[in-house]
């Protein structure tokens, strides 16, 4: 029997977001031959963005489109959402691990009685050809490949940033179907969204991320960071204690609390490399660690490492690689 | 006010994994109240303090778990209550169900919850609740203001802060930043033995193991790769700096 996998697409900032285009990675490998993956795309003025979605999936996208999904309320694209899966009747449904997936997910999940998989890193068939999901335990410390099981009515998937390559776009698009139903009352109210991230590298997204620690030392240590991370297009991390300290916004942390990431490369600058913060970025492929400190213990995870001062060594990086990309 | 936190008890941050025979070794291992659930039973205090009421804190898990329970009464939550059966397991649906099938039966204005737990790390229970009891919730909160039916919440959504104007009931789930959680005073510690704390099994809270069949399974278990320490760079900070930039280049293959 044939299947369909819905992906609830994301936007930010006038684009559909990479992890949207790797959760569609992630179905097609997933799926049956028979399979078919639709998506779901909420939000306001996204019309053509639900045309480009269309070229990546084989059934059809449903769009939403209303000036009240402009910004995310959970209740809002929820009661969307339910309404396009209602007519999709999937038999997955995959999201991003963001902070949109992971509040929309489970409230699909508890509403369907279904079985959810948060956080998925890989996904492998078994010897029975059953698929089995790879996720981490306690950030990272350890992995458990997980499955649904047989009765399942639908299965949720929730998919790690940075972990699936981007699915390529197919040769014929599938169609798009707007939806123009109502919203329910709603009983919260967005009054306002800050976004302090506007024009920056999404942290869990970013190819490159550089972390600071207490070595930074105040809030304006992080500027030779900043301006690193400018010239490599990277993004900006922090460590607990340099959080702890004030010197950054909590969002930035990169940790067991705190976020994970898994980007090609993580400089850690001025971090010493507790446990606590090891597990949340020791899944990236190069680790290069600055520090003061010879016996620091990020040294032993990192492939690169530099002892000396990151005040002096960082700018010199930059200089170095703006030679090497211009 | 009446106000339930859902807690955990989990492995201490600074714990490292050990399998044996496929399994998480707990022997030895330091267990605390999972560290955002920890900020939900702060906030439960400080709200108790400004607006009066009671504080339940409630939890599924092994019978350790009465440690962490008796923990939030000692910073000062008022009642726990453990449910505590083997036939509920870890998957995220049954311990939703279980947990959902408790508070149903209570009366509440606020449920507190954590973000995610620091072990399993999903973030699915607390959500799955609000949906399964009907309420609003707000994910993932570093601020909260209540005053009377009405709760202003900021939400931390990948940095972003979106301001969430809502009535009660309703369920919150706590990020890093929502207040700093105090530690027990010894008379806090004291009282807490004389505090009830209740067990609970499936038919307590009027479930059937049908009710809380698992949807999800576990395979197996693995620890990732260790990571080799790699080659401190040599030369004054400019050399360093420059063979950093080469190696990523044509070793690393990462620029």
């Amino acid at each position: 029997m044939s299947h369909i996998y819905a992906i609830i697409a994301e936007t930010r900032e006038g684009k559909l977001r990479q992890v949207t285009f790797e959760a569609i990675e992630a179905a097609r490998q997933a799926k049956g031959e028979t399979d078919r993956i639709a998506a779901v795309l909420i939000g306001h003025q996204v019309s053509e963005l639900a045309e480009e979605l269309a070229r990546y999936v084989d059934g059809p996208v449903h769009v939403i489109d209303r000036s009240d999904l402009a910004a995310y309320h959970a209740e809002a694209a929820f009661a969307a959402a339910s309404a396009a899966l209602n007519e999709l009747n999937p038999g997955s449904v995959f999201l991003g691990h963001t902070a949109i997936g992971r509040d929309l997910a489970p409230m699909i999940a508890a509403r369907l009685e279904a079985g959810q998989i948060s956080d998925v890193t890989a996904i492998e068939s078994d010897d029975d050809g059953g698929i089995v999901y790879v996720r981490p335990l306690y950030a990272g410390k350890a992995f458990e490949r997980k499955r649904f099981v047989e009765n399942t009515s639908t299965r949720i998937v929730t998919v790690r940033p940075n972990n699936f390559p981007a699915a390529e776009p197919l040769p014929s698009p599938g169609q798009v179907v707007s939806h123009t139903s109502p919203l329910p009352n709603l009983r919260s109210a967005v009054k306002e969204v800050v976004r302090k991230t506007s024009g920056k590298v999404d942290l869990t997204e970013a190819k490159i991320v550089i972390s600071g620690g207490r070595g930074v030392k105040s809030a304006e240590g992080f500027q030779p960071l900043e301006r690193l991370a400018e010239v490599l297009n990277a993004a900006v991390g922090a460590s607990r204690g340099a959080c702890d300290a004030g010197y950054c916004d909590y969002a930035l942390q990169i940790g067991q609390t705190g976020k994970v990431v898994t980007p090609e490369i993580y400089i850690a600058c001025g971090i010493s490399g507790a446990i606590q913060h090891l597990a949340g970025m020791s899944q990236s492929r190069v680790i290069i660690a600055i520090n003061k400190d010879p016996e620091a213990p990020i040294f032993k995870v990192a492939d690169y490492g530099i002892v000396g001062d990151l005040f002096e060594v960082v700018p010199l990086l930059t200089e170095e690689f703006e030679k090497a990309l211009a | 006010m009446n106000i339930y936190v859902i807690l955990k008890q989990t492995f201490d941050t600074e714990e490292k994994i050990v399998l044996r025979d496929g399994q998480i070794e707990e022997d030895g291992v330091k267990f605390v109240i999972n560290p955002y659930d920890e900020y939900a039973v702060e906030e439960a205090i400080r709200l108790k303090d400004r607006h009066g009421g009671t504080i339940s804190v409630v939890s599924v898990g092994p019978d350790r778990t009465t440690e962490a329970l008796r923990t939030a009464l000692a910073m000062g939550a008022d009642e726990a209550a453990l449910i505590s059966d083997e036939r509920i397991g870890q998957d995220e649906y049954s311990v939703s169900k279980a947990l959902a099938a408790y508070l149903g039966k209570q009366t509440f204005d606020l449920i507190l919850g954590g973000n995610f737990s620091i072990d399993n790390g999903s973030g699915q229970v607390a959500v799955r609740i609000a949906t399964l009891l009907g309420i609003p919730h707000v994910a993932s909160v570093t601020q909260l203001t209540v005053d009377g039916s009405r709760a202003t919440a900021l939400r931390d959504a990948e940095g972003d802060a979106e301001t969430i104007e809502l009535t009660l009931p309703l369920l919150l789930t706590a990020q890093q930043g929502l207040n700093e959680p105090r530690y027990p005073s010894l008379p806090g510690i004291m009282k807490a033995k004389k505090k009830p704390l209740r067990t609970l099994s499936l038919e307590d809270i009027g479930l059937t193991e049908a009710d809380i069949s698992p949807k999800t399974q576990r395979e197996s278990l693995a620890l990732p790769p260790a990571r080799q320490a790699g080659k401190l760079l040599k030369g004054d900070p400019a050399q360093q700096a420059a063979e950093l930039v080469r190696l990523l280049r044509t070793e690393a293959k990462a620029l």
